[in-house]
């Protein structure tokens, strides 16, 4: 039996606002399940429940305010039987009240015996080996649905599933839209007024011939139905994950412990919600997708940012931030860093601009590229051979997909 | 000491005993049918023979790995050697020893010990348990030269002094330590000068003489059932053969190894039965033939004899007691 | 040139070349004078380099080896031999209490620059006091670096490398492997004192193991493959220090582990690696770490008995077959 708590989604998250219970007592959950939504000076955030088992007791009403660490409900472990897991209680009440067991009954003492095998039976889990479940998250695997109940999962079971599976993004319900909050602008301030005085930022920027990649794109697109169409935002997505693969020193963390480069990629895509205020909710796992998967859950994760549907690890992951202010007609984009991220890239608007080809002077599809980098963590040689990647792939397209 | 005519048959017969057993030792060991390291007693015989006769059932005995000899005059049979030494069940180890640990509980011998020195300390214990239980016991313990030089035997020596236990320590001097001679390891090469300084009753014997060893035995023995404390033989020996099996013998000339042969203990018991008018009575060939049936047997009975089963692997590890 | 040579040659040639160039090394130890050796090592060095630098020790040996500390303070580069491992238990309080805490308790003024070499392992009917593998016991003190060669290469290297070392280095040298056969480089660069070597790639199983079982995880690693089971073979050379990168690497190719030890499993140096794989590699396990190692039981004399109680090749194939699902 375990107490569910406020999560604590961010270092600077004080409190929020319980909004909606999404079970019912007498539910069974599983470990992951989105059980809450609450609201935050960042939006609104579904939390998700740790462990296994049965809501026993929802402790607070819809619109509490609930500081981090506050006890929301009582999830009792073990989903299966009730039974079992009351017998649990009962016993470590037993003994409990029983300090010296030489004195309890030889009657009693069996029971305990007994409720202490069933435990051991309860704790029943799925057996996988640890790289196994290690490459089953870098695949988004899924191993609560493998069948494991006799044998261990391995590396190569779980490799032969292959392709990236990703829980497929909820449909979006209709729900009123909720209130600007005046919340979101101060906490937007607080972090960038940090971000400036915590950290020493340096600045690289670079035009880049989007002629290629734009032209690529149209012929993808030619075959492809008006949903299932490609923006350039993906492709230029695409492309910084591609470029961090290759100089993964900007994508991580600022910590008190210094530099810590982080193996997945989640970047921070600045999104701009309809009634002000800017998000950067991490399209996660952005290493393991290749250029439609890209599309499709940027696409999902617009939709849920602006009907305020976020996961709570959507808002707390971020390895750096793409910010893509060209929309708005701006040429160059110079960011602040999120922090403790290393880095935030700016894209800005594309458009019709001189360029020499050879001696030849033409006009071409050009975008300024913008680096903000955490001078602490590195310098201005890895923001270039970063820059340069982005250059590189957009300039061959084809390896985008 | 007064020598009959049975206590001559008997000396003769087991030091002939040990002498043709370990002679077939050597054979066993060529083809095979024994394994590990082989050390032979061969040229020391008259000792062990001596001082087992001076023993009572009660006393105990612990000895090295150069024992056949001394589990020979003990009484352990030659079919349970054997069989140790084919590793089999019925072997007196149940073939876990081989011929290094030779032990047999009844016959109160406690083996058989590879590591030079290592029984010392044992014998200091055992006899300090008869003092305590009020026991009229002996313990011998027997070693080489080459345990002069370890630790164990100058620390055991004054405990045994000091609380003045019943222990009689006898020291099998054949003059080399494994291959290093005693001249290159030791100042003092008078042994029993060492246990005299530790303030132990301590003398030098002929080795090679059944007749002596057993008189010094027989007094040492008594003395220590007095109560006096310990006792220290140096008994002066050689063995004819290498260390072990495997043995290039680069550390002695052949020429000492011939002129210790004329001190052979069984030629030397032999002219001394003749001279007092005993050896035509004592019927050599009888003998002879007796120790041939009975080795003969005895390698019978080891071949003949079961593995222990590979499930039993892991026994005698921990003693089998039931806590009920 | 054919270098082919002994085990038991190499080790004579290493001690022999170190003798030559630096006058303050010398062997001293039981029988390694006169009698040549009680593994024939150092037959014929007692004429060339005479009584003072081949000493015949008496049977002492906590006193010869602390010694052998002693004039390892003094300025002399002191190898001392000696006979087996199960002898080196009378030497462990010298080795323990002194050589592998001067250093430390001095305050780093006094460093013990001493090569001890001692024979170790079964599998020649010897019984329960000649026949054990006590090196990974020695390999738990800290202040002791801890070298098994297994290839008559290492037999060679193993010595110089030991007597350019600053502290006390201990080699143990597997008696079955005397007679082992193999050429030797005596100018290349030797593998420094704590590495590693892969003997076999492979992309399925791990194995880690040293000195004599090496040779039984090749015969294993052969029989496996026929089966279609490709394992890496690693010999670990060093047991203190460990070369844990080489290990991790592996694990995190093959993502399987056996360890091939001729010690018993509990609390030893098998214990050890996986204790650290499970530190570094948790995550990149695929099964739960195996080992081949000496049943719990002191060594007993029956030839059917100590085959039974040793690692043998037929027990990692066995054990690797499990591991696969074979």
């Amino acid at each position: 039996m375990s107490q569910f708590l406020m999560p604590s989604l961010g270092a600077d998250m004080e409190s929020a606002i319980l909004m909606e219970w999404m079970v019912k007592e007498g539910d069974t959950v599983t470990k992951g399940q989105v059980i809450a939504e609450v609201e935050t000076s960042k939006g609104v955030i579904e939390i998700e429940v740790f462990e296994d088992g049965i809501v026993e007791k929802l402790l607070v009403e819809p619109e509490t305010e609930c500081a981090v660490g506050m006890p929301l409900a009582i999830i009792k472990a073990g989903a299966d039987n009730t039974l079992k897991a009351m017998k649990k209680i009962e016993t470590q009440t037993i003994v409990k009240h029983n300090a010296d067991t030489s004195k309890i009954e030889p009657d009693k003492q069996k029971k305990i015996i007994e409720a202490k095998e069933d435990n051991i039976e309860q704790e029943e889990r799925i057996k996988i080996s640890p790289v196994a479940r290690k490459r089953a998250q870098e695949l988004g695997v899924d191993i609560t649905k493998l069948d494991s109940k006799k044998d261990v999962i391995h590396l190569s079971q779980i490799e032969a599933l292959g392709t990236i599976k990703v829980k497929a993004p909820e449909a979006a319900e209709k729900k009123e839209e909720t209130k600007e909050r005046d919340g979101m602008r101060q906490a937007i301030a607080a972090a960038m007024s940090r971000s400036n005085t915590e950290i020493p930022h340096y600045y690289l920027s670079t035009s880049i011939n989007m002629t290629p990649a734009l032209e690529y794109l149209k012929e993808l697109n030619k075959k492809r139905s008006i949903e299932e169409r490609i923006l350039p935002i993906a492709m230029l997505v695409r492309a910084v994950v591609l470029a961090l693969k290759e100089v993964p020193e900007l994508n991580g963390f600022w910590q008190e412990n210094g530099h810590r480069m982080s193996k997945e990629i989640h970047p921070g895509i600045a999104i701009a919600l309809r009634k002000g205020g800017l998000i950067t909710p991490a399209l996660l796992d952005a290493q393991n997708m290749d250029m439609y998967s890209t599309m499709e859950f940027l696409s999902d994760l617009i939709t849920r940012t602006r009907l305020g549907k976020l996961r709570s690890s959507e808002m707390t992951k971020q390895t750096i931030t793409i910010t893509n202010l060209g929309d708005l007609g701006v040429e160059s984009v110079y960011g602040v860093i999120y922090p403790p991220q290393l880095a935030i890239i700016g894209f800005g608007a594309i458009v019709n601009a001189p360029w020499a080809e050879g001696d030849a002077l033409c006009v071409r599809k050009v975008m300024q590229a913008t680096l903000a980098g955490d001078h602490r963590a590195t310098d201005g040689r890895i923001g270039a051979q970063f820059l340069d990647k982005i250059n590189k792939f957009l300039q061959n397209p084809q390896e985008l997909l | 000491m007064e020598l009959d005519l049975m206590k001559a048959k008997e000396f003769y017969h087991k030091m002939l005993l040990i002498r043709r057993f370990e002679e077939r030792c050597v054979e066993l060991y060529s083809n095979q049918k024994i394994r590990g390291f082989l050390h032979l007693y061969i040229g020391e015989e008259a000792i062990a023979v001596a001082l087992m006769d001076a023993l009572t059932k009660e006393d105990a005995v612990l000895a090295t790995y150069r024992e056949h000899g001394y589990a020979l005059a003990r009484g352990v049979s030659c079919e349970s050697i054997m069989a140790e030494m084919f590793g089999k069940v019925e072997g007196c180890s149940r073939g876990r020893g081989g011929s290094m640990h030779l032990f047999d509980a009844s016959a109160r011998f406690y083996g058989g010990s590879a590591i030079v020195a290592g029984a010392l300390p044992l014998a200091v214990g055992m006899a300090l348990a008869d003092k305590m239980q009020k026991r009229n016991r002996v313990t011998v313990c027997v070693f080489g030269d080459g345990a002069v030089a370890e630790g164990e035997f100058h620390e055991s020596l004054n405990l045994a002094a000091l609380w003045k236990l019943p222990v009689l320590f006898v020291c099998e001097n054949n003059l080399y330590a494994m291959g290093t001679a005693l001249k290159y390891t030791e100042s003092e090469t008078e042994i029993y000068k060492k246990a005299a300084s530790y303030k132990i009753s301590s003398k030098q014997i002929d080795g090679m003489s059944v007749i002596e060893v057993a008189k010094a035995a027989k007094r040492a023995v008594e003395d220590i059932k007095d109560g006096n404390g310990p006792v220290f033989l140096e008994c002066l020996t050689y063995r004819f053969r290498a260390h072990s099996m495997f043995d290039a013998e680069l550390y002695r000339e052949k020429a000492e190894v011939i002129e210790w042969k004329k001190k052979d203990p069984l030629l030397v018991f032999e002219n001394r039965l003749k001279e007092i008018g005993l050896w035509s009575e004592v019927d050599a060939t009888a003998i002879e033939d007796a120790i041939k049936t009975a080795i003969d047997k005895a390698v019978e009975f080891a071949e003949n004899g079961t593995l222990e089963a590979l499930e039993d692997l892991e026994k005698f590890v921990y003693s089998e007691v039931s806590h009920g | 040139m054919d270098n082919t040579t002994t085990y038991r040659e190499a080790v004579r040639e290493a001690i022999r070349k170190a003798m030559t160039e630096n006058e303050s090394v010398f062997l001293m130890g039981e029988d390694v004078g006169h009698y040549g050796g009680c593994y024939a090592v150092s037959m014929g060095l007692l004429d060339e380099f005479g009584a003072q630098r081949i000493i015949d020790t008496p049977l002492s040996e906590s006193s010869f080896t602390g010694a052998g500390i002693g004039a390892a303070l003094n300025g002399m580069r002191p190898i001392v031999e000696i006979m087996t491992v199960n002898f080196s238990l009378l030497a462990l309080d010298q080795i323990m209490n002194n050589a592998a805490t001067l250093l430390h308790m001095s305050g780093g003024q006094l460093n013990v620059p001493l090569v001890i070499r001692m024979a170790t392992g079964g599998g020649k009917q010897l019984a329960a006091q000649h026949s054990h593998s006590l090196e990974g016991w020695f390999a738990h003190i800290p202040g002791l670096k801890v070298l098994t060669p297994a290839t008559v290469q290492d037999a060679y290297d193993m010595v110089g490398l030991a007597l350019a070392d600053p502290d006390p280095v201990l080699i143990f040298e597997n008696a079955l492997l005397y007679n082992s056969k193999g050429s030797i480089d005596t100018q290349g660069t030797p593998v420094p004192i704590g590495k590693a070597l892969i003997h076999k790639a492979g992309k399925d199983i791990s194995i880690f193991t040293y000195g004599i079982s090496l040779f039984k995880a090749l015969e294993a690693a052969e029989a496996l493959a026929k089966d279609g089971i490709d394992v890496e073979v690693i010999d670990l050379r060093s047991l203190r220090p460990l070369d844990d990168e080489t290990v991790m690497n592996s694990v995190k190719k093959t993502h399987k582990v056996i360890i091939v030890d001729e010690g018993w499993k509990s609390g030893s140096i098998s214990a050890e690696i996986m204790a650290r794989i499970n530190e570094q590699a948790f995550y990149e396990l695929d099964a739960p770490m195996a080992r081949v190692c000496t049943v719990e039981v002191p060594l007993p004399y029956a030839k059917h008995l100590e085959d039974a109680a040793l690692p043998q090749p037929q027990k990692i194939v066995d054990t690797a077959r499990t591991m696969m699902g074979k």
